[in-house]
C-alpha cells in the first residue's frame, strides 16, 4: 500500500499555526520557502496562494508580482522528514512494517493484512479516515508491487485497488510516465521522444529502451528497471523504519522515600540495572536522564552528560549522587526512572593483562566527567587551532575528549606568547617616533623600561570577516629591564584614516 | 607505611650527603613555584620542570591538566596553544575554576587520574582554603598515584606547605640571539630553591634551550661565552 500526503508541508504548517483549512492564518496567501543559491524559492503554497497564482518551484519575487500580499514563511524540511519517520512507525497499525518514501509518502506492507480490516476497500477507507482526522490530505492505493501502488496513489483514481489477478500493464498503461518514479532529467528525455504514457513504452520494445538508457545505473534513471519493478519482474528492496526504544530502567517504590540514603541506594541499584541493560545491547551511555516522580505528581528531572561512553555503575552512581543534593522530596518519591538519551556502541573489553588498569587512580574519561559535573562543561576544555591570522581567533576551545579538527599549525618562525589575556589591556607607551619602537610603557600601574624589542610583525585585519574600519596591528615582542617578556601591539597607523591616534595594547605574556 | 622508601636522615638535613638539585632528576611529586602575577615565568618554569622531569619517564602522549582559578586567569590570561612548548601543545586540558575550592578539587581529581602525565595548577594569593591540610592532602595523593603536581602561586606569601620542593622564580634577562642581538632571546629565569626534601637549597639561572639548563647565578654574561655552541654543550 502506498500512502501519499500531497500537502504534507502545508498541513504541518497549518497544524503548527493551529488553524482549520481556509480560516485564520490559512485564509491569507502563504508560501513555505527554502533558501537556494538563486534566492528564496517556494516549496509549498496554501490554497489561497495557489488560487492567487503562486506555484511550488517559483521564486518568491516572481510570486509576489502575481500576488503582492503573499506571506513567505521558512519551510521546515527536517521537521517534515522527522514527522514522516514518526508517521511510518504509527503506520505499522496497517502492516508489519512501513518504509518512508521521501519526501512526502509512505509504503506499507499489507500482505495478508487486509482481511483484518474486512477487505482492501475498508482498509483504504480506514487509512483515509485516520489521516484526514489528523488534518492531512491523503491519497492511498493498494497494489501487488510497491511501484504499482505508488503510481496509482500519485496518478491513479482515488482509493485505487489493483487486484493480484489483474494485468498491471493493462491497468497502468494510461498513466503518465512520471508514475514510474523517474528523475526529471529522464522525464525530459522521454517527453522529447514523445513517450508520454506507460503504455507507449511497451510499444517500442525492450531492446530499444535498454540501448537508449544503457549507461544509467540507478533505477531512478532507467525506465526499464522501473517498469520491471512496477510489474514485479525484479524485486525492489525497501528499508523499513524500525523503532529503537532507549534503554530504560525504573524502580517503583512500595514506600515513598523521603531521605537521602535510601535514594542513593535506589540510584545505585538503577545504575547496576542500567549497566546490565547496556551490556546486553553492547552500548555505553553518553547522556543519562534521571526522573524522580513524587507522590504529589511532581517530576524532578536531572540529566548527566559523560565525556566518553561508559556503563560503569559505580561511576554513574557517583556522578548522579552529586546532582541529587538540591532535590526536594516533599511527601516522598515513589518512582525513580533512569533513561539513556544518547548511547554509543561500546563493546566488551578484555581486561588489561599487564595490570595497567589495576593501577590506582581513575581513567581520564572518569576524571573529566567528575570535573564537568562539578564545574560545568564550559570550564573543562581543550585548546584547538583555528584558521585565522588574528591571534585571539587562532585558538578555539572544545570538549577535552572530542577528536581534534585538522588545522594548519602556526608557522614555526612566528613566535607566540605562552599566555593570552582574555581581553587585550590598553597601555600607555612612550616612543621616539609614532611608528618606531616603544621605549617605555605603563601597565597595571607600573612602568616598564623596554630593554630589547623585536618587531613589528604586521597582522592585517581579516577583511572577509570584519568591517572596513578595522585597524591593522603591529606586534612587538619586548623584554623589559627586569627580563619580563610581553607581546604588545599598536592598533592602526598614524593617518590611516580609521580613527585617531593609534592605541597600544598588551595582549600576551611570554614565558 | 614502608619506611624503606623514605630518604635516610642524612639526606634530610642540609649536609654533605644531601644531593644538589640538577636538571634531569625525576620531578618531585609536589612542587610549589612562587612567582609574580605580572608575568608568567611561574607557569613557564612549571612546564620546563615538568618536561625535564618527564623526559626520562615513559609518559607517551598522555594529557596534561592545567587548572587556573579565576584570579590567576584574570592576572596572567589563558594558555595560548601556538605559544605552548611543541611537546605539550596537543596535550593540554584546561580547567577554569571559579574559586580556590574548585581549583583544589580539580587538582586533586587530576593527580588521582592515572592517565595524566602531570598536573599544573595556578592559584593567586593566599586563599584560606589552601592551608597546610589542603597541601598535605595534595602531596599524599600525588605521591600515592605517581602523578607529579606543579602548583604555581602568584603574588603569594611563603606560607606553610608540605610541597616537596618549593621554588621562587623571577624572569632573568635572556641571552642574545645569534642573528638579532636587539631581540629577546630564549627564555631565562632566576630560580631559587628555598626548601626541598633531599636537596640542598640553592640558586640557579635556568634556560630553556631545547632542554633545561641550570647555571650558577653569577656566571657572567652567558651570551658572549656561549658563542656558536648550544647552551646545553657547556
Amino acid at each position: 500500500m502506498a500512502i501519499w500526503l500531497p500537502r504534507l508541508a502545508i498541513d504541518r504548517w497549518r497544524h503548527a499555526e493551529g488553524c482549520a483549512p481556509g480560516e485564520e492564518a490559512d485564509a491569507h496567501p502563504t508560501a513555505l520557502i527554502a533558501e537556494t543559491a538563486h534566492g528564496p524559492r517556494i516549496e509549498a503554497a496554501n490554497d489561497a496562494a495557489l488560487a492567487a497564482g503562486a506555484r511550488p518551484g517559483m521564486a518568491v519575487t516572481d510570486a509576489r508580482t502575481l500576488c503582492p500580499a503573499l506571506k513567505a514563511v521558512p519551510g521546515d524540511p527536517a521537521g517534515d522528514r522527522a514527522f514522516l519517520e514518526r508517521l511510518a512507525l504509527w503506520a505499522q497499525r496497517w502492516g508489519p512494517w512501513a518504509a518512508r518514501d521521501e519526501p512526502d509518502g509512505l509504503l506499507v506492507d499489507t500482505s495478508a493484512v487486509a482481511h483484518l480490516f474486512g477487505g482492501e476497500a475498508p482498509l483504504l477507507a480506514d487509512v483515509h479516515a485516520r489521516l484526514a482526522g489528523q488534518g492531512l490530505a491523503v491519497r492511498a492505493a493498494i497494489a501487488p508491487t510497491a511501484g504499482a501502488a505508488w503510481a496509482l496513489a500519485h496518478y491513479g483514481p482515488d482509493r485505487a485497488i489493483l487486484e493480484p489477478g489483474e494485468d498491471a500493464g493493462l491497468r497502468l498503461a494510461g498513466l503518465p510516465v512520471a508514475a514510474l518514479r523517474l528523475d526529471d532529467e529522464v522525464l525530459l528525455v522521454l517527453r522529447r521522444l514523445g513517450l508520454k504514457r506507460i503504455g507507449d513504452l511497451a510499444g517500442i520494445g525492450r531492446d530499444a529502451l535498454q540501448r537508449r538508457f544503457r549507461n544509467r545505473r540507478s533505477p531512478m534513471a532507467s525506465p526499464l528497471a522501473r517498469l520491471d519493478q512496477l510489474l514485479g519482474r525484479v524485486p525492489e528492496p525497501l528499508l523499513p523504519v524500525i523503532a529503537v526504544p532507549p534503554p530504560l530502567v525504573q524502580r517503583r517504590l512500595l514506600e515513598p522515600i523521603r531521605h537521602r540514603e535510601p535514594l542513593d541506594r535506589v540510584v545505585a541499584d538503577l545504575a547496576a540495572d542500567m549497566a546490565r541493560a547496556l551490556e546486553r545491547r553492547g552500548e555505553g551511555a553518553r547522556r543519562l536522564e534521571l526522573g524522580l516522580w513524587r507522590v504529589d505528581g511532581d517530576v524532578v528531572l536531572r540529566s548527566l552528560e559523560l565525556a566518553a561512553a561508559t556503563r560503569d555503575p559505580a561511576h554513574i552512581a557517583r556522578l548522579l549522587a552529586t546532582r541529587l543534593d538540591d532535590i526536594d522530596a516533599g511527601f516522598g518519591i515513589e518512582l525513580v526512572r533512569l533513561r539513556v538519551a544518547w548511547a554509543e556502541p561500546l563493546s566488551l573489553a578484555q581486561a588489561d593483562l599487564d595490570g595497567a588498569a589495576e593501577a590506582p587512580g581513575t581513567s581520564l574519561a572518569a576524571c573529566i566527567d567528575r570535573l564537568t559535573v562539578r564545574l560545568g562543561a564550559a570550564a573543562v576544555r581543550r585548546p584547538v587551532g583555528h584558521a585565522s591570522h588574528i591571534p585571539e581567533r587562532a585558538q578555539r576551545w572544545q570538549a577535552p575528549l572530542e577528536p581534534e579538527p585538522a588545522s594548519q599549525e602556526e608557522l614555526a618562525f612566528h613566535s607566540r606568547p605562552l599566555k593570552l589575556l582574555d581581553k587585550a589591556e590598553p597601555i600607555a607607551v612612550l616612543y621616539a617616533t609614532p611608528d618606531g619602537y616603544p621605549r617605555q610603557f605603563r601597565w597595571r600601574g607600573a612602568v616598564h623600561e623596554v630593554a630589547r624589542v623585536e618587531g613589528p610583525e604586521r597582522i592585517a585585519p581579516e577583511w572577509w570577516r570584519e568591517k572596513g574600519g578595522a585597524r591593522l596591528r603591529d606586534y612587538y615582542r619586548i623584554e623589559d629591564a627586569a627580563g619580563r617578556r610581553y607581546w604588545i601591539y599598536r592598533a592602526g597607523l598614524l593617518g590611516d584614516g580609521r580613527g585617531g591616534l593609534p592605541g597600544w595594547f598588551l595582549q600576551g605574556l611570554c614565558g | 607505611m614502608d619506611l624503606s622508601t623514605l630518604p635516610p636522615a642524612g639526606e634530610l638535613s642540609p649536609g654533605v650527603r644531601a644531593r644538589r638539585w640538577r636538571p634531569g632528576l625525576a620531578c618531585a611529586p609536589h612542587s610549589e613555584i612562587f612567582a609574580e602575577g605580572r608575568e608568567t615565568s611561574g607557569a613557564a618554569v612549571a612546564m620546563a620542570l615538568a618536561l625535564d622531569g618527564l623526559r626520562g619517564a615513559e609518559s607517551g602522549q598522555r594529557s596534561v591538566l592545567w587548572v587556573q582559578d579565576a584570579a590567576s586567569l584574570r592576572l596572567t590570561g589563558r594558555p595560548y596553544r601556538p605559544g605552548l612548548p611543541a611537546a605539550l601543545r596537543r596535550r593540554v586540558i584546561h580547567v577554569a575554576a571559579r574559586s580556590c575550592e574548585d581549583a583544589l578539587f580539580a587538582l586533586e581529581e587530576g593527580v588521582r587520574c592515572r592517565e595524566l602525565a602531570c598536573v599544573i595548577g595556578e592559584i593567586a594569593g593566599n586563599p584560606r582554603t589552601l592551608d597546610f591540610t589542603a597541601s598535605r592532602r595534595l602531596s599524599l595523593t600525588a605521591e600515592k598515584h605517581g602523578v607529579p603536581l606543579f602548583l604555581v602561586r602568584l603574588d603569594a606569601e611563603r606560607d606553610l606547605s608540605s610541597a616537596r620542593m618549593r621554588w621562587r622564580v623571577r624572569p632573568a634577562p635572556s641571552p642574545s640571539p645569534k642573528w638579532n642581538p636587539q631581540a629577546p632571546g630564549a627564555p631565562a629565569w632566576h630560580a631559587e630553591l628555598f626548601r626541598a626534601r633531599g636537596h640542598i637549597p640553592g640558586e640557579w639561572t635556568l634556560y630553556d634551550d631545547g632542554q633545561l639548563v641550570a647555571l650558577p647565578p653569577d656566571h657572567g654574561d652567558l651570551a658572549a661565552a656561549a658563542g656558536d655552541r648550544s647552551l646545553a654543550a657547556r
